[in-house]
């Protein structure tokens, strides 16, 4: 049953996070952001236990846990403290407009899609055609940090890009040695906590959190 | 050699979608009601109203052409069609060789039409704004739909409903990822076409945001009913046609008798679930502006294209 429909599974799991990635991109209010961000956790959480499950990897176990505490729980918390201190919920502002970059999102993932075509022949996972949506997920979220204006978007995407790289490393290799993962988690949290500093000192500089003033190096 | 069989079912299925309809509706109206802590209105009571309005006396607009005295037999005829050819019950549907899902949309596009022609008709400020409206959304959402079609018509090798939901039903059950993008993009679809909240809102009357509403404005009596009637048709020809492409088990195969008797409880139960699903969906979203739908609509044919590109990465 599980040999059966665990390959399928973990397809579905995937179109779910390449979805939630498109959610992202085209959302416009910070706390559905984060709510969707902490929903790709999620759904990154079971796929890892999914594929534990599967192919008998044990440590994939931890790092799933790893994924739950982290990204669904810890992080989302952490974002959702941010916002209310800062007293922004609403608006989020885009450098270009949203059907443009969906568009610009369907063309990623055409790329992406190409690429991993002849990468994920040479692999012999079971999930080794997710490889493709984990690419389009990273550009996704990369596509994010880019076009957004106000630094907590941009933090956002850089952690979905990292979820985009945890399940590239999942489907195309199993995950990585535990050392790595448990370094990766930890720079990820460490990284939020420092990006967490910096935009209070961004607005107590600017009284905004549009990341366009760094631009400009001078003093007024 | 006319299939005695096939067009019984037949026949039996475009009666229950034209009778079932109105019932469809009114525990749409009811799960609302609900939700926003209203008491309910009767389960009935759309036919209630259909009826009421069969016995008024019709008003026609000085100026109104035949078309606007013909256009809601039309809208009507070609929306029970589409009913016609959506499998309910069985697969078995003589009218399904002539028609596929492509004539499918195309029906619905000839309803949508004579709506906006008679809406633009009387040459009333609201009824040529609602039709533009109208046509607005219409151009945006008939190709999302189409592309939902055909992502389903990629897995099973056909665009005859019929097969696809033999394929999807009778077949080895397969997880399909596509169809989760087909799905959310149909969602947004059938919401924007039926008129449902976040694009157009049902309940609305002599507001500047409405688009159905603003279209049949000047009917009244018979005419009116056929519209309301009509209107109901096509929210159900909607949900079955998600049912069919989404959640098709239930659905009998081609002379199962026993099957089609277990059908009908089957589908009732996924139309409450279903119609509970809209009211929940309706109650969570705000209003849009209208010009938000091109985007909202943009987004439901994004993921209509995404469904099948997950389709050939992996699926194929």
């Amino acid at each position: 049953m599980l040999t059966h429909y665990g390959p399928q599974l973990v397809n579905l799991f995937a179109a779910v996070l390449l979805l939630l990635a498109f959610a992202m991109l085209s959302q416009r209010r910070m706390l559905s952001l984060i709510n969707l961000f902490a929903a790709q956790g999620f759904v990154l959480f079971l796929t890892t236990s999914l594929v534990a499950a599967l192919t008998g990897q044990h440590h994939l176990y931890w790092s799933a846990l790893l994924t739950l505490a982290l990204k669904v729980i810890l992080l989302p918390w952490i974002l959702h403290r941010l916002i209310r201190k800062l007293n922004i919920k609403w608006d989020v502002e885009t450098l270009i407009n949203i059907p443009t970059t969906m568009l610009v999102g369907i063309v990623l993932v055409v790329l992406a899609f190409n690429l991993a075509l002849p990468i994920s022949q040479l692999a012999g996972t079971v999930t080794r055609s997710t490889l493709g949506i984990a690419l389009a997920s990273v550009l996704l979220s990369f596509l994010m940090m880019i076009t957004r204006s106000k630094a907590i978007p941009q933090v956002i995407g850089f952690l979905a890009m990292e979820n985009g790289l945890f399940f590239a490393a999942t489907g195309a290799v199993y995950g990585m040695p535990m050392v790595v993962e448990l370094g990766v988690a930890l720079d990820v949290l460490v990284g939020a906590l420092i990006l967490g500093i910096f935009i209070f000192q961004i607005r107590e500089r600017f009284d905004s959190l549009d990341t366009r003033h760094l631009e400009r190096l001078k003093e007024l | 050699m006319i299939d005695l069989a096939g067009v019984a079912a037949q026949f039996t299925e475009l009666m229950l979608a034209i009778l079932l309809a109105p019932l469809l509706t009114g525990w749409v109206n009811q799960c609302r009601a609900w939700l926003q802590n209203r008491s309910a209105p009767g389960l009935l009571q759309p036919y209630r109203t259909l009826n009421k309005l069969f016995q008024k006396e019709v008003v026609l607009a000085h100026g109104a052409s035949p078309l606007f005295r013909i256009a809601p037999y039309l809208i009507f005829g070609s929306l029970a069609l589409a009913a016609a050819i959506v499998p309910t019950l069985d697969i078995d549907l003589p009218l399904n060789a002539a028609a596929d899902a492509i004539a499918l949309v195309g029906l619905l596009a000839l309803a949508r039409l004579f709506v906006s022609l008679a809406g633009m008709d009387i040459g009333t400020a609201f009824g040529s704004l609602g039709a533009r409206r109208e046509m607005m959304v219409g151009f945006l959402a008939e190709p999302a739909l189409l592309m939902v079609l055909f992502t389903a018509s990629l897995i099973s090798g056909s665009t005859s409903l019929s097969t696809i939901v033999h394929t999807l039903a009778h077949k080895e059950f397969v997880i399909y990822p596509s169809m989760a993008f087909a799905g959310v993009a149909f969602t947004m679809v059938s919401l924007a076409e039926n008129a449902r909240i976040p694009i157009d809102n049902p309940a609305t009357h002599l507001e500047l945001t409405m688009i159905h509403e603003a279209m049949v404005l000047e009917y009244s009596g018979r005419h009116l009913a056929m519209i309301e009637w009509a209107a109901s048709l096509k929210l159900f020809v909607y949900s079955c046609m998600g049912l069919a492409l989404f959640f098709p088990f239930g659905i009998a195969e081609s002379g199962d008798w026993l099957g089609i008797v277990l059908a009908l409880p089957a589908l009732l139960l996924k139309l409450a679930v279903g119609g509970a699903a809209l009211a929940l969906i309706e109650m969570l979203s705000a209003k849009m502006r209208i010009f938000r739908a091109p985007e909202f609509l943009g987004s439901a044919f994004l993921f209509a294209v995404l469904a099948m590109l997950v389709h050939v990465l992996l699926e194929s």
